[in-house]
């Protein structure tokens, strides 16, 4: 079968199947935070779905129904080597991510961007969760918020996010 | 699955006051779910920036998300494609 990239047709049958009948959540109202002051003065946090750990972080725990709600903090100096993929999906090619964490997690793409004046500094933390959520409750009602917590504290202006 | 997360992890900084730009891979799950400002790429599942061990290509990936959080003519869902 052919595949169109950024449609179903990549996925798996068992997958479509399985997406076709999924009720998406919705955001409504949809919340707007226009910028405050120009990128070049924002501090700036990365929130990946990529299930990277650091060292000694515990994994996520693939076997969880719904899918772990859990979120790490990734340090912002940590060396991008030794990022580890824990997440579960079979659903996409991990080869990419596993050769270079910055796939998914940019962290040298945001320092590079700082020192060339694009954006004003990499936040001193970034937030890495496992996507394959299918129960989003918890991961609404909790974990969201607590990474956001997290950022508000640290004085982030900007996230950017990336799904893989 | 991991887009969806993301425009609700989006929506929640938003609304604490932080400025979320996001990527997503399947256009359609960002119109069902409605991030407030996403950035849809034609790259592969597991390849959001398109390219490993290509920082030129990933930047320019960057560049175009951050280009969404300047733009002052977006609204409220907004969804730019790559």
């Amino acid at each position: 079968m052919s595949c169109i990239v950024g449609s179903l047709s990549e996925l798996s049958l068992k997958d479509r199947v399985f997406l076709r009948g999924y009720r998406w959540r919705r955001i409504d109202p949809v919340p707007w935070s226009p910028l405050r002051k120009p990128l070049s003065e924002c501090r700036v946090a990365l929130v990946s779905s990529a299930g990277l750990v650091a060292p000694r972080q515990a994994r996520f725990d693939a076997r969880m129904r719904g899918g772990d709600p859990s979120f790490r903090e990734i340090p912002d100096g940590i060396a991008m080597g030794s990022l580890i993929d824990s997440h579960r999906s079979r659903s996409f090619d991990h080869e990419g991510i596993r050769r270079d964490p910055n796939l998914a997690l940019p962290i040298d793409r945001l320092h590079e961007l700082a020192a060339s004046g694009r954006i004003g500094e990499p936040n001193r933390r970034h937030i890495s969760f496992m996507g394959s959520l299918t129960a989003t409750g918890t991961f609404v009602r909790q974990t969201a918020p607590a990474a956001a917590e997290l950022l508000v504290e640290d004085g982030a202006d900007v996230a950017l996010l990336v799904p893989v | 699955m991991c887009s969806q997360a993301v425009c609700l992890m989006a929506a929640e900084l938003e609304r604490r006051g932080i400025s979320t730009a996001a990527i997503v891979l399947l256009r359609h799950i960002a119109e069902k779910v409605r991030p407030p400002r996403a950035l849809f790429v034609p790259f592969r599942h597991g390849y959001p920036l398109d390219a490993p061990g290509d920082p030129a290509r990933q930047r320019a990936v960057l560049l175009a998300l951050l280009r969404t959080l300047e733009d002052p003519d977006l609204r409220p869902p907004a969804l730019v494609d790559f």
